[in-house]
């Protein structure tokens, strides 16, 4: 199992009026060859940030400041504009959280599909529309004739996004990063899809998944590997069985108390406090504030990264001590 | 063969409810009503006018100078003992032709730039930008006369001159639109898919801005044909013998007290055919505007 995306030491940053937000704070994680990493975290904790910079689409005010994005052994962040756009698409794609409004809602399914295709595979009109009739019925969607001079609104959820994962697939990329492609869409078309993304994988039309979410479930359903992120960094990362079955971190830990389980009456657990704020993170560990196991020295001195297993990593103070 | 017209019909049943609409709306307005009306007659006038044209535009006759309306001369004759009518007729070919190349050439011109500046943002935005500010710095009208007077006098002349002066508020217009289109998510979404700069400007954003787009440009025909024959009634546009409305008139104002047809009528249809144009934009703009719908 080869690495495919090694993401070290990743920063970014946003300049606002309110001043400077440090959204990523040294994101570190690996993805290996035919492996779905999920990453994990509340809203604001940095998980889109994290997608757009892999995929160099932070714009101003946003600006990556430093780390590295090593896929196959190429730092992303190192090459020129161009040779990144050619990446986009064809080695690296992305799919999005509302499906509806990432297609063009003035230009017709067809055109959306063929022109992607004649991008990422140089085909030319002719033979780019076969392609696309393939690609549709690829993602299971039906009657893909008629679908061709459909236009966006016309379409569910469901199957808007099925013709965009069409289109992030068309030229079979190597990652596919999905930045919460299933929370727009209810319960029953959010497994469908779910099922979609593993079954491309087997067919070998992506290689391997970062899939962005903020529901346990889906991840637990889906991912190999977990990220769990907080305020700007990965807090814990490790196989899903690790995270769900021994996570090490108090983070972690209250998410997993956090989750209604069947059976459970009474009230649930909550995380007290709320996500930091970023232009003014607390020192030290940025969880510190919120945390029930808090020691003297996470005031003030940021963890490092501990090694728990070969694919066990945490970074906590409670953990450095044994 | 009526499958064949049957299934064109449907496949292209959007395109054709939209533009059912749009009759629709255009239809319920009066000003829309009147403004197209008047510019059916100038086209047809432009197309047809000079076979309908009862006299040569350039052909003198001395002995029948300044002769008032009548039957045989329907708009008079001027100094020359031209007749008017014809000239009028002739005229009108030049205002339009003038009007729809110039606004094309604009069109293209400032849409391109605007885009570009508003896309690409940073440098090249403050560059573009800049350049327009220095053209709008100064009145149009007086840049025009500048610009004409050192490329000299002709009607070739007049349209770079013209569309050298007005570019600049197209790519102002084009460059708000697609500042406003460009954080779309589906923007982002093509730029996630790999999509190229030029394939995003002007298949992905192009198509969301055309309609104001229009709209500024039909509003502006008129205004160029004003602006045509007012270099014209300067002598920085048309020559004579040349049948320019804006050079009749001028040729014409010496002699206004007493034979006021002779400026008269070729004032009149820049009025009318200007006016026309400004009610079908004004029209154009409301049934565009989606808000405006249902």
């Amino acid at each position: 199992m080869g690495k495919l995306l090694e993401v070290k030491g990743l920063k970014t940053n946003f300049y606002t009026y309110r001043g400077v937000v440090k959204a990523l704070n040294g994101v570190s994680f690996t993805i290996h060859d035919k492996e779905v990493v999920g990453l994990v975290g509340e809203t604001g904790s940095g998980k889109s940030v994290t997608a757009k910079s892999i995929m160099r689409l932070i714009d101003s005010p946003g600006k990556i400041m430093e780390g590295e994005v090593l896929f196959n052994g190429v730092d992303l962040l190192k090459m020129k504009e161009d040779e990144m756009r050619h990446m986009r698409g064809k080695e690296i794609s992305m799919i999005f959280q509302d499906p509806v409004i990432a297609l063009n809602p003035v230009l017709n399914v067809g055109i959306q599909v063929i022109e992607t295709i004649e991008t990422n595979l140089g085909y030319g009109r002719k033979e780019a529309k076969k392609e696309s009739l393939d690609l549709l019925k690829k993602v299971g969607l039906p009657d893909v004739e008629s679908l061709l001079k459909r236009y966006p609104h016309e379409l569910s959820g469901g199957m808007a996004q099925r013709v965009f994962i069409a289109m992030s697939i068309a030229a079979r990329p190597q990652l596919l990063i999905a930045d919460e492609p299933t929370s727009s869409l209810d319960v029953t078309i959010q497994s469908q899809i779910l099922v979609l993304l593993r079954h491309l994988m087997e067919i070998d039309s992506i290689n391997s998944i970062l899939f962005i979410t903020h529901d346990l479930g889906v991840a637990a359903e889906l991912c190999d590997k977990i990220a769990v992120m907080y305020g700007g960094k990965i807090m814990e990362f490790g196989t899903k069985e690790e995270i769900f079955e021994e996570p090490l971190h108090p983070y972690t830990r209250g998410l997993m108390r956090a989750v209604p389980k069947p059976g459970f009456y009474g009230e649930l657990f909550t995380i007290p406090g709320e996500v930091p704020d970023l232009v003014t993170p607390p020192p030290g560990c940025v969880f510190h504030p919120r945390c029930p196991q808090r020691m003297d020295v996470c005031d003030t001195e940021e963890p490092k990264t501990t090694k728990v297993s070969e694919s066990h990593f945490t970074s906590c103070h409670l953990m450095e001590d044994e | 063969m009526s499958e064949t017209k049957k299934s064109w019909l449907y496949r292209h049943r959007y395109q054709l409810e939209d533009i059912k609409l749009m009759i629709r709306l255009l239809n319920e307005s009066l000003t829309a009503k009147i403004g197209i009306f008047l510019i059916t007659c100038f086209v047809l006038l432009a197309v047809f006018g000079p076979i309908l044209a009862p006299y040569k535009p350039l052909v003198q006759d001395l002995t029948n100078r300044f002769m008032p309306p009548s039957s045989e001369h329907l708009f008079g004759t001027d100094q020359l003992g031209r007749d008017i009518f014809s000239r009028v007729l002739h005229g009108s070919r030049i205002s339009l032709v003038m009007g729809i190349v110039v606004t094309s050439i604009l069109f293209v011109i400032g849409t391109s730039l605007g885009l570009i500046a508003g896309y690409f943002g940073g440098k090249v935005d403050e560059v573009l930008m800049r350049l327009t500010d220095m053209f709008l710095a100064f009145p149009s009208l007086i840049l025009a006369m500048a610009v004409a007077a050192a490329l000299g006098p002709g009607l070739f002349n007049t349209m770079v001159t013209i569309a050298f002066v007005a570019w600049p508020r197209y790519a102002r217009l084009a460059r708000a639109c697609c500042l406003q289109v460009k954080e779309e998510t589906y923007i982002e979404a093509a730029k996630a898919l790999g999509l190229s700069h030029g394939r995003i400007i002007f298949t992905q954003i192009l198509p969301m801005i055309i309609s104001p787009l229009i709209v500024q440009a039909t509003i502006n025909l008129g205004g160029v044909i004003l602006q045509a024959a007012g270099l014209g009634f300067l002598g920085l546009g048309a020559q004579p013998p040349d049948p320019e409305w804006g050079l009749m008139i001028s040729e014409g104002r010496r002699f206004i007290s007493d034979q006021w047809w002779v400026s008269g009528f070729p004032g009149i249809m820049i009025l009318l055919v200007v006016l026309s144009f400004n009610l079908i934009g004004d029209s154009l703009r409301d049934v565009m505007d989606v808000r405006m719908r249902r």
